[in-house]
C-alpha cells in the first residue's frame, strides 16, 4: 500500500512540474506573440509608407484636388500647431489641478467631487467629447470648425491624462523635501513652485511628452470640432492673424494627419492609398518620436538633476 | 528686507489659483453631462421618439420618414446590439493575452518584462487609431476575406481583433501593476509549502489579485465601447441588426461618425444622435461606478 | 574677532556647561495641556513641559510613545497633517501660538526643526542655506553669502565645503548632508531648534560631530530633541522628559531621570534599555 502511495505521489509531483513547464512555455509564447505583433504592425506601416516618403516634395507641399494628390505639409503643421495649442491650455490646467489635488485638496466633499469628475473625463468617448466640443464651442461660440474648438476638445482629453501624470510625480518626491520647506515658514505654493515640481520634474516631462503622442494621433474628437480640411494655401508670414489663410489664426479650420488620414480612406479613392499610407508613417514615426524622446528627456533631466 | 507678499496671501493665491484649474475642470465636466444629457433625453421629451421603441427597434434608418409617425426610424437596438458585440468579444481575446502577458512579466521574467516588453506595450498606447484601423483594414479584413472566402470581410470580428489589439496595452499595464502589488510573502508563502511556480500564480498571486485585475479589464472595456475611427474603419457601416460576425454592421460610435456632419442641430435626426451620445456616456458612466464597487468591496475585504 | 578666539570662548563655555543638571530659569517656550488627535485616535494626553534658554532638553519613551508627535505640534507641523488635531496652549513669547490666527510662517522662522532623515534639496550647498531667507526676502548678494559662512560655520560644515559651495548638496556624506540641514535652520536665526532623531540614520562619528554640535547651538537657544538612543539623551541634555504610550510619565534634571527615576514605568524603561 505504501509503495502505491508513494508512486501515487511521484506522478503528482512530475505531473504539476510538467504543468509548470507547459504553463511558462505558453506564457512565453503569448509574450513573443505580442512583442512581434508590435514590431510587426509598426515595420508595416513605415514599409508601405516608405515609398511614398521618399516622394519629393511629400513633406513640403500642400495637399491638391482634397487630399489625394500632392503632399501633407499643411497637415503636419496643423497636427503640430494643434498640439502646441493643446499644451498650451492644459498644462496649466493640469498642474493647477495635480498641485491641488496633492497639496492642498481639503478632505471632504470637494475633493472627492473634483477627483470623481477627473475621472469621468478620462473614460469618455473622444466621440463624445468632440460632440460637446461641437455644439459648444463651434456652434455656441460661434467659433465654427476651428483650431481652438479642436485644441479644446484635445484639452479635455488630454487633462485627465497629464493631471495624473503630474499627480504622481509629485507623489513621488519624498515628503521630507515637503517638511523640510515648510519647517522653515514657506507657504505649500513656494514649496511646491521652488522645491516639488523640479524634483518631480523629469517625471513630468516624461509623462507629458508621452502624452503629447497621444494627442497627436487623436481623431475622434477632431472630426467635429477643428474640421476635416486644412486651407489650401497657408501663409506663415502675415500678421493679419484674423485672415483665413494666416497659419497661426486659432479661428480657421485645420486638419491633423490623423483625420487626414481618415477624411482620404474615407473617401475611398484607390489611387490615393499611397498618400494614406505616406501619412500613416509620417504619423508613425512621430509617435516613435515622442515615445523615444519622452525617455531621453526624462533621463536626461534626471541625471542632470542628481549630478549638478 | 525687500517687499514680498505676505506668506499668508502667498497660500492663499495658491489655494486659489490651483482651486480654480479644478474647479474649472469640475464645470466643464458638469457642462458635458447635463448639455448631452439635455440634447439626448430631447428626442424623447421634444419630439416625441418612444423611448421603448428607441432601446427595442430594430430599424435605423434616418434619411427615410416612417409614414406612421412622421419620424425617422430610430429602433438603435442594432446598434447597441453591435456595440456590446465588438465589446464583449474584443475583451474575450483581449484578457487572456494581456493577463498571461502580465504573469510573464512579473512572476517569470521581470528584468526582460521591465526592459523589452513594457517599452513596447507603451508604443502600442501610442498608436493612434486611424493607423489600427488602416491595418486592420488591409491585413485583418483581407485575411478575414481569405480565411472564410467572404466578399467584404468587414464586420463584427475584424472590429473586435482591431479593439482587442487596442484595448490589449490598457489591460495589460494595469494588471502588471495589480500583480506586482501582490506582496512577496504571499509568493513565498505559497513556494515554501512545495507548490509549483504555476501553482502559486493560479491559486495565490491570481486569486489575491482578482479586484484589480477585474477593474483593469473594465477599463479595458471602457475603452473599447468609446472607440470610434479604428472600428469604423472595418466594421462596414451597415446599420441593421448583425446577423453574423462578418457581416457588416455599425456600433453606436461609428453611426456618430458618419452621421453627426449630416444632420443640422435641432432636428429630430441630431437630437437621435444625441441620445446614442448620452447612451455612450452613460455607458461609461456605470463602468466608472462598477470599478468605484470593485475598489469598495477589495478595500472591505482587506479591512 | 578671529575663530580662535570664537573657539576658545566656546570651549570655556563647554566647560561650564555640563550636561545632565539645569542651568537656566528663563522659559523659551512652554506647554499647557497639550493634546493630539488623529482623527479619532487620542495620541497624546495633557503634556504640560518648559523648554529653558541655553538648555537641551530630551524627550525620550519608546516607539510610538507620543514624543515625535508632541515636538511636531510645538512648531505647529501637525497642522500639516490631514485629520490632526492639536488642543492645549503652546506659549512662546508671552503668547499662546496654538491659535488660528498665528502665522505660522513667521513662527517656523523662530522655531526651526531638522529631521530623522537628512533632507537636503537638490540644490547647490550655497542654495540650499540661501533658499528660504531669499524667499523670506533677504536678496543682498553680500548678507546672503554672509549669511552661507556664518551659518555653516555655526554647523561646523565651514571648512569642509567652503570650495564646493555650488556642488550639490546630495554629493555630501549624510552626516554633511545633516549638518547641512542644521545650518539651513540656522540661517533662519531660530530660538528653537527642533531636532526629530537627528542621528537615527547615521554613523557613530557623525552621530558624536552632532551632539559635540549641540553644545554650541545651545547658546542663547533652546534646543529640543528627540531621541531613543538613552546614552545620547544622558550625553547632550539638561533635562529629559520621559512619554510613554501618549503621556509625559516624567520630567526633570536629565542626571536625576537616568539615576534616580521616580516613576516606575521610567524605571522599567531604563533598566530594560540597559539590562
Amino acid at each position: 500500500m505504501a509503495s502505491i502511495t508513494a508512486e501515487a505521489q511521484e506522478a503528482r509531483i512530475k505531473r504539476s512540474m510538467r504543468n509548470d513547464k507547459i504553463a511558462t512555455g505558453v506564457l512565453a509564447a503569448i509574450v513573443g506573440v505580442v512583442m512581434l505583433i508590435v514590431v510587426a504592425m509598426v515595420v508595416y506601416i513605415l514599409a508601405q509608407g516608405a515609398g511614398q516618403l521618399i516622394q519629393p516634395g511629400f513633406l513640403t507641399e500642400a495637399s491638391r484636388s482634397n487630399g489625394t494628390e500632392g503632399g501633407i505639409a499643411f497637415q503636419l503643421f496643423d497636427s503640430f500647431y494643434l498640439l502646441v495649442l493643446t499644451l498650451i491650455i492644459s498644462l496649466p490646467i493640469s498642474l493647477g489641478g495635480a498641485v491641488f489635488l496633492v497639496e492642498y485638496a481639503p478632505e471632504g466633499p470637494i475633493t472627492k467631487i473634483a477627483s470623481t469628475a477627473i475621472e469621468t473625463l478620462s473614460s469618455l468617448p473622444s466621440i463624445v467629447v468632440g460632440m460637446f466640443g461641437f455644439l459648444m464651442f463651434s456652434v455656441n461660440f460661434g467659433w465654427g470648425y476651428s483650431l481652438i474648438s479642436g485644441a479644446i476638445a484635445l484639452t479635455m482629453f488630454n487633462i485627465p491624462i497629464l493631471t495624473r501624470v503630474i499627480q504622481q510625480a509629485l507623489e513621488d518626491v519624498p515628503s521630507s523635501q515637503r517638511d523640510a520647506c515648510l519647517a522653515m515658514g514657506l507657504t505649500r505654493w513656494e514649496t511646491t513652485i521652488h522645491v516639488l515640481i523640479p524634483a518631480a520634474m523629469p517625471a513630468i516631462v516624461t509623462g507629458v511628452v508621452l502624452s503629447a503622442g497621444r494627442v497627436f494621433g487623436e481623431a475622434a474628437a477632431l472630426l467635429f470640432t477643428s474640421g476635416m480640411s486644412s486651407p489650401a494655401r497657408l501663409n506663415f508670414f502675415t500678421l493679419n492673424f484674423a485672415s483665413p489663410t494666416c497659419a497661426w489664426n486659432i479661428f480657421r479650420p485645420g486638419e491633423s494627419l490623423a483625420v487626414h488620414i481618415y477624411k482620404i480612406y474615407g473617401e475611398g479613392s484607390p489611387e490615393a492609398q499611397h498618400i494614406v499610407w505616406g501619412t500613416a508613417a509620417v504619423l508613425m514615426i512621430c509617435v516613435l518620436l515622442f515615445n523615444v524622446l519622452s525617455r531621453i528627456a526624462g533621463k536626461a533631466l534626471a541625471r542632470r538633476m542628481t549630478a549638478e | 528686507m525687500a517687499k514680498q507678499m505676505p506668506k499668508r496671501s502667498l497660500e492663499k493665491v495658491g489655494l486659489g489659483v490651483t482651486g480654480a484649474c479644478v474647479a474649472l475642470v469640475t464645470l466643464v465636466v458638469v457642462a458635458l453631462i447635463v448639455m448631452v444629457a439635455q440634447r439626448g433625453l430631447s428626442t424623447f421629451i421634444k419630439d416625441g421618439v418612444d423611448v421603448l421603441g428607441f432601446f427595442t427597434g430594430s430599424e435605423w434608418n434616418l434619411a427615410v420618414e416612417n409614414p406612421e409617425t412622421g419620424l425617422p426610424y430610430t429602433g438603435a437596438l442594432p446598434l447597441i446590439v453591435t456595440s456590446f458585440a465588438v465589446t464583449i468579444l474584443s475583451t474575450v481575446i483581449a484578457v487572456p493575452i494581456a493577463i498571461g502577458a502580465a504573469i510573464y512579466v512579473v512572476e517569470i521574467s521581470p528584468v526582460f518584462g521591465q526592459k523589452y516588453f513594457q517599452p513596447l506595450i507603451e508604443l502600442l498606447v501610442g498608436i493612434p487609431s486611424v493607423v489600427f484601423g488602416l491595418i486592420g483594414f488591409h491585413v485583418i479584413v483581407g485575411a478575414v476575406r481569405m480565411i472564410f472566402n467572404v466578399d467584404l470581410g468587414l464586420g463584427i470580428l475584424p472590429g473586435s481583433i482591431v479593439l482587442a489589439l487596442m484595448i490589449l496595452p490598457t489591460v495589460t499595464t494595469l494588471s502588471i501593476d495589480a500583480l506586482r502589488a501582490v506582496p512577496d510573502s504571499y509568493r513565498q508563502g505559497s513556494l515554501a509549502l512545495g507548490y509549483t511556480r504555476w501553482q502559486t500564480i493560479w491559486h495565490v498571486v491570481l486569486k489575491s489579485a482578482t479586484p484589480s485585475l477585474m477593474t483593469a479589464v473594465i477599463l479595458g472595456m471602457t475603452r473599447a465601447f468609446g472607440e470610434t475611427l479604428a472600428v469604423r474603419m472595418v466594421i462596414g457601416g451597415v446599420e441593421a441588426m448583425p446577423t453574423g460576425l462578418i457581416d457588416s454592421a455599425s456600433t453606436i460610435t461609428t453611426t456618430l461618425t458618419t452621421s453627426m456632419a449630416v444632420y443640422a442641430t435641432g432636428s429630430v435626426q441630431n437630437d437621435t444622435l444625441w441620445t446614442l451620445g448620452l447612451l455612450l456616456m452613460g455607458m461609461s458612466l456605470i463602468f466608472i461606478l462598477i470599478i468605484h464597487l470593485i475598489g469598495a468591496k477589495g478595500a472591505k475585504a482587506r479591512g | 574677532m578671529t575663530n580662535e578666539t570664537d573657539q576658545f570662548l566656546s570651549s570655556i563655555d563647554d566647560t561650564k556647561k555640563r550636561a545632565g543638571v539645569a542651568i537656566s530659569d528663563e522659559v523659551m517656550l512652554e506647554t499647557h495641556d497639550v493634546n493630539v488627535y488623529y482623527g479619532d485616535h487620542h495620541a497624546l494626553h495633557d503634556t504640560s513641559l518648559k523648554f529653558h534658554t541655553d538648555e537641551i532638553t530630551a524627550l525620550i519613551g519608546p516607539s510610538g510613545c507620543g514624543k515625535s508627535t508632541f515636538l511636531r505640534s510645538l512648531n505647529l507641523m501637525n497642522r500639516e497633517i490631514k485629520g490632526c488635531r492639536v488642543t492645549g496652549e503652546i506659549i512662546y513669547r508671552d503668547h499662546n501660538i496654538n491659535t488660528n490666527t498665528e502665522n505660522l510662517f513667521e513662527l517656523r522662522r523662530s522655531i526651526g526643526m531638522v529631521f530623522q532623515q537628512p533632507n537636503p534639496f537638490h540644490k547647490s550647498i550655497r542654495e540650499n542655506i540661501t533658499f528660504a531667507p531669499k524667499r523670506h526676502g533677504l536678496k543682498d548678494k553680500k548678507k546672503l553669502d554672509q549669511l552661507v559662512e556664518e551659518s555653516l560655520r555655526g554647523a561646523a560644515l565651514w571648512d569642509e565645503v567652503k570650495d564646493k559651495l555650488d556642488q550639490s548638496a546630495f554629493a555630501l556624506s549624510g552626516g554633511q548632508q545633516q549638518r547641512l540641514c542644521i545650518a539651513r535652520t540656522l540661517a533662519m536665526h531660530p530660538d528653537v531648534i527642533l531636532f526629530d532623531e537627528p542621528c537615527s540614520a547615521l554613523d557613530p562619528i557623525s552621530t558624536l560631530a552632532i551632539e559635540d554640535l549641540m553644545n554650541s547651538l545651545a547658546k542663547g537657544r533652546s534646543i529640543i530633541i528627540v531621541t531613543h538612543n538613552m546614552e545620547q539623551a544622558s550625553r547632550v541634555s539638561n533635562r529629559t522628559a520621559f512619554f510613554y504610550m501618549g503621556e509625559m510619565v516624567e520630567y526633570g534634571e536629565t542626571d536625576q531621570i537616568f539615576q534616580r527615576p521616580k516613576d516606575k514605568r521610567l524605571n522599567d524603561y531604563l533598566t530594560g534599555m540597559f539590562s
